[in-house]
């Protein structure tokens, strides 16, 4: 069965010499809501934004295989993409308060993308997008068409960037880290929306996040990001319950979760910082830190499979072990 | 609203300033009595000459009289040209005013596509191109460029007239050499502007939403970027009023500059009181429409 | 507080890739340098005096058209002045008066400025409506009322062109002594007890300086551009003083038949200006790679 997106050993680099995504692959199936995970720096917006052709002067993609519902994106012109873009495939971003045009309405800004993509009367535009924003909860939105983006606050402001993506109907939403930048009660709504949008729309959702919580609460698939690879890749019950891959295995440790955690024990981290990864880099990027590395690490690493629809990147065997402290 | 109110009670103060000043400023060279009777004036004919300019009057009753009569327009009368000061600038007015919105718009028509295009192309040949373009502009002197002018497209190629008012033509060279002192600020300014909205969030956004690339540069990012250069556009009209006694002469136009040239060389006092202050007048204006279409064209800094 | 458009602080420009803008700056030194020698020694090395008319020779053309005379390698001018002469000693006259002009402006300016900018309130109330009133005089038009009533002299032209020209200075020296007066180095001086001359001369100007050494460039080359326009209006440097503006007035009635009158003191002025708005520039952007501290 075929995914809507599929991306295959995904590279990314600017100016030809920081390699910011180096052979990323996922799929995002239909009507699922798939995480890329990982700390800052790992490649994940890169990736996202690579996968929309919105990579900044310099960046450079190249992708064995990077097909949206069949359409293969890597064969397609600028112009091409920018019908597809806002159309059938949607991107939201983290800064909510930078990221709407503040010379223009709200109304005017959502309007464009429906005449833009399907035509149309100005007029059935601004009443979509009314109708919009009140999917959304947004409050008064009739008020809000002609009013403009410094009048509202941040929450408002990103549902109003999730109605705007919503304009055309698209299939795939790609959201990067759309809760990040608001508050933790502003963040909770919006995740709450973005299930219910999946429920109800069937939309697909490729969400960018750093927070574990949010892929627990929300994700169907994850995938786990680290230096510009995925390292891990499985369901997301499976992840929480058998972790693999050793970077997961920290970060999952490192996160409090009520009925896992035991009390008197520390919590976990992770020794060391993240590499920079200059060309021509070889093997596993997290064996600086890992305490379970050997020789073969700085070489190639084999991809390892533990159950259906999970796999990792790692030397070690599936269901391993922790080494006992001495 | 509160702000465009405070700025125009600080402009009307100004306007007395240099209402002062330039009152000060033609009492400079001494006893204007002795300047008006001339050379060859006896003592005798100084006297009269005092009493009839009223300049016999204490300095600051002169003063305030001026000042009075300044405030309703009334000038005075020219003391070389029959007729009154404010009659002689309303005649020439036109012609200024004219020559500064062709200047302008000339200058405008050329800023805001190199502007756009050096912005589009950063780093790249073109865009050192503008910025040498821009940098020869601001280095050559606006007089000899107009004398250049007069001999390739007056003389050699006699495309348009060289001096003097009358048809449209006569407009074009003062008003080209009148663009390039304002080109080089307008393009830079344009530039930069288009830079940094082109590298904003918004601008990914729209790119986001499958935009059109004409759409995105002229509708959103020209948007943003214009809103400073308008406002400067009109600081700039101001400069080029202020400054158009050189172009003026130049090319022998009769405009209130070319006013302003006369006057000083004949020791016409009134005029030259008066040229000034209409001047800076139209600069005080200029810049208080400058921080009005700020105001109107930023919908941040409307009131709610 | 939001000032007006009209006083808010210049932009830095474009900072051109660092190869090409550094190659720029190389260029401007290299055009100031090569004017401030030909003013110090130019006229030692030509051999004609600038002063002495021939009027047996008169607007002969320059070496490389014909007619031309040995002994004149920029031909003569309308009263058979050595024309290279001329142009030699017209650039010590630019740059003398660029000079001084950028020290009395710079001194009104940055005063006013600083003061403005460290004390805020009621003093910056007051250096900002001067700003303004300076703003909205017509320089050219005062400049040449002030030279046209009380005569002219190279004195009085620095003199009026420095009570004139000090306005970006204010601009500058107020903006950048507001963003430094809250560094903690500033603070630390005061709880040190130190006097307040001492604040502003010794703690704040070092730290403005070389934002007003950018200024200082373009004002000269703007005074340049100044006293050539009033000397070519006749109201500048008195002749037989071969400043450059005064050169083209002279040769604008021989112009359509020897162009080269006008030419090249107009080239000679543009290449210098443009020279000193490359060394400003390469000084701005030298200053954008290191922030203000």
């Amino acid at each position: 069965m075929s995914a809507l997106l599929e991306v295959e050993g995904l590279e990314v680099s600017f100016g030809g010499r920081t390699a910011a995504v180096r052979g990323a692959s996922f799929r995002v199936e239909k009507g699922e809501t798939h995480c890329l995970v990982g700390e800052s720096g790992c490649g994940k917006s890169v990736t996202a934004l690579a996968v929309m052709s919105l990579l900044a002067r310099g960046g450079q993609r190249s992708a064995k295989k990077m097909s949206f519902a069949g359409t293969d994106l890597t064969a397609l012109s600028d112009r091409e993409m920018a019908r597809l873009r806002g159309n059938r495939m949607a991107m939201i971003f983290q800064e909510p308060m930078t990221s709407l045009n503040p010379a223009f309405t709200i109304g005017s800004q959502m309007a464009e993308v429906l005449t833009r993509h399907k035509g149309g009367s100005r007029a059935a535009a601004l009443d979509r997008a009314a109708e919009l924003m009140g999917r959304v909860g947004i409050t008064a939105p009739g008020m809000r068409l002609g009013q403009f983006p410094h009048q509202l606050s941040g929450g408002l402001r990103q549902r109003v960037m999730i109605a705007m993506a919503l304009m055309c109907d698209p299939e795939l939403l790609i959201a990067d880290e759309p809760t990040t930048a608001l508050d933790v009660t502003v963040q909770a709504q919006i995740l709450r929306l973005l299930a219910s949008l999946k429920r109800d729309l069937g939309l697909s959702i490729l969400l960018i996040t750093h927070d574990l919580g949010i892929v627990a609460r929300i994700a169907d698939h994850v995938s786990v990001m680290y230096a510009g690879e995925v390292v891990e890749r499985a369901t997301t019950a499976e992840l929480f319950r058998a972790p693999q891959h050793p970077y997961t295995r920290g970060l999952l440790s490192c996160v409090p979760v009520p009925g896992r955690v035991q009390r008197d024990r520390p919590l976990g981290s992770i020794p060391g910082v993240v590499p920079a990864i200059g060309p021509g880099f070889a093997g596993c990027a997290f064996r600086s830190r890992c305490t379970h590395a050997v020789e073969t690490c700085a070489r190639e690493i084999p991809r390892r499979q533990a159950g259906e629809a999970h796999d990792y990147l790692c030397r070690l065997e599936p269901d391993w072990a922790e080494l006992q402290p001495a | 609203m509160r702000l465009i109110a405070r700025r125009l009670a600080i402009g009307v103060l100004v306007a007395f300033t240099v209402m002062t000043l330039a009152f000060l400023l033609t009492r400079l060279s001494g006893d204007l009595a002795v300047s008006i009777a001339g050379p060859s004036a006896t003592q005798a004919d100084v006297e009269i000459v005092r009493k009839a300019y009223g300049l016999d009057r204490p300095l600051y009753v002169q003063f305030f009289a001026w000042i009075g009569r300044a405030m309703v327009g009334d000038f005075g009368q020219s003391y070389f040209f029959k007729d009154s000061v404010a009659n002689l600038i309303l005649k020439r007015l036109p012609i200024t005013v004219t020559l500064g919105l062709v200047g302008l718009s000339l200058a405008l028509i050329v800023s805001i596509p190199l502007g756009i295009l050096a912005a589009l192309r950063e780093n790249t040949w073109i865009d050192r191109g503008v910025t040498l373009f821009t940098m020869v502009g601001q280095a050559v002197p606006s007089f000899w460029l107009a004398l250049i002018l007069m001999i390739v497209l007056g003389l050699q190629l006699g495309l348009l007239p060289i001096s003097g008012t009358g048809t449209w033509q006569h407009f074009v060279m003062p008003g080209i050499v009148l663009a390039f002192t304002a080109i080089p600020a307008l393009t830079r300014l344009t530039r930069s502007g288009m830079i940094e909205a082109m590298a904003s969030d918004y601008i990914r956004t729209a790119r986001a939403k499958g935009l059109s690339r004409a759409r995105i540069i002229f509708k959103h990012a020209l948007r943003n970027a214009a809103i400073p250069v308008v406002s400067i556009a009109a600081v700039q009209l101001g400069f080029m009023l202020g400054g158009s006694i050189v172009i003026e002469t130049v090319f022998a136009l009769h405009g209130v500059g070319y006013l302003g040239w006369e006057s000083i060389a004949k020791n016409d006092f009134p005029v030259v009181q008066a040229v000034v202050l209409v001047l800076a007048v139209f600069y005080i204006g200029l810049t208080l429409l400058a921080d009005i279409l700020n105001a109107l064209l930023d919908p941040r800094l409307r009131n709610g | 507080m939001s000032e007006p458009i009209a006083i808010q602080a210049p932009q830095p420009s474009s900072a051109g890739s660092s190869r090409l803008g550094s190659a720029a700056f190389a260029i401007g030194i290299a055009i100031v340098a090569l004017v401030v020698v030909a003013a110090l020694i130019g006229n030692a090395l030509v051999p004609a005096d600038p002063f002495t008319q021939d009027l047996g020779n008169r607007l002969k053309p320059p070496f490389w058209m014909e007619g031309s005379e040995a002994g004149h390698l920029l031909g003569t001018d309308q009263l058979g002045r050595d024309y290279l002469a001329r142009l030699v000693y017209g650039a010590r006259i630019s740059l003398l008066i660029g000079i001084m002009t950028v020290i009395t402006s710079g001194l009104i300016g940055i005063t006013l400025g600083v003061l403005g900018g460290f004390f805020g309130g009621r003093v910056d109330d007051v250096v900002l409506f001067a700003i303004t009133t300076r703003l909205s005089i017509p320089v050219v038009l005062v400049a040449l009322a002030v030279v046209g009533l009380m005569g002219s002299g190279l004195g009085l032209v620095v003199a009026t062109l420095g009570l004139l020209l000090w306005d970006r200075f204010a601009v500058v020296a107020r903006s950048t002594t507001m963003q430094v007066r809250n560094h903690d180095y500033v603070s630390a001086a005061w709880c040190a007890g130190a006097s307040m001359p001492h604040i502003l001369i010794r703690e704040i100007l070092p730290n403005i300086a070389s934002h007003l050494a950018v200024v200082a460039t373009l004002e000269m080359a703007l005074a340049i551009l100044l006293e050539a326009a009033l000397s070519f209006l006749g109201l500048g440097v008195p002749p037989p003083l071969p400043s450059w503006g005064l050169m083209i007035a002279e040769g604008k009635d021989y112009m359509f038949f020897s162009p080269w009158v006008i030419m090249i003191p107009g080239v000679a002025l543009a290449v210098l200006v443009l020279g000193i708005n490359l060394v400003g520039d390469g000084l701005r952007n030298l200053l954008g790679a290191e922030r203000l501290r």
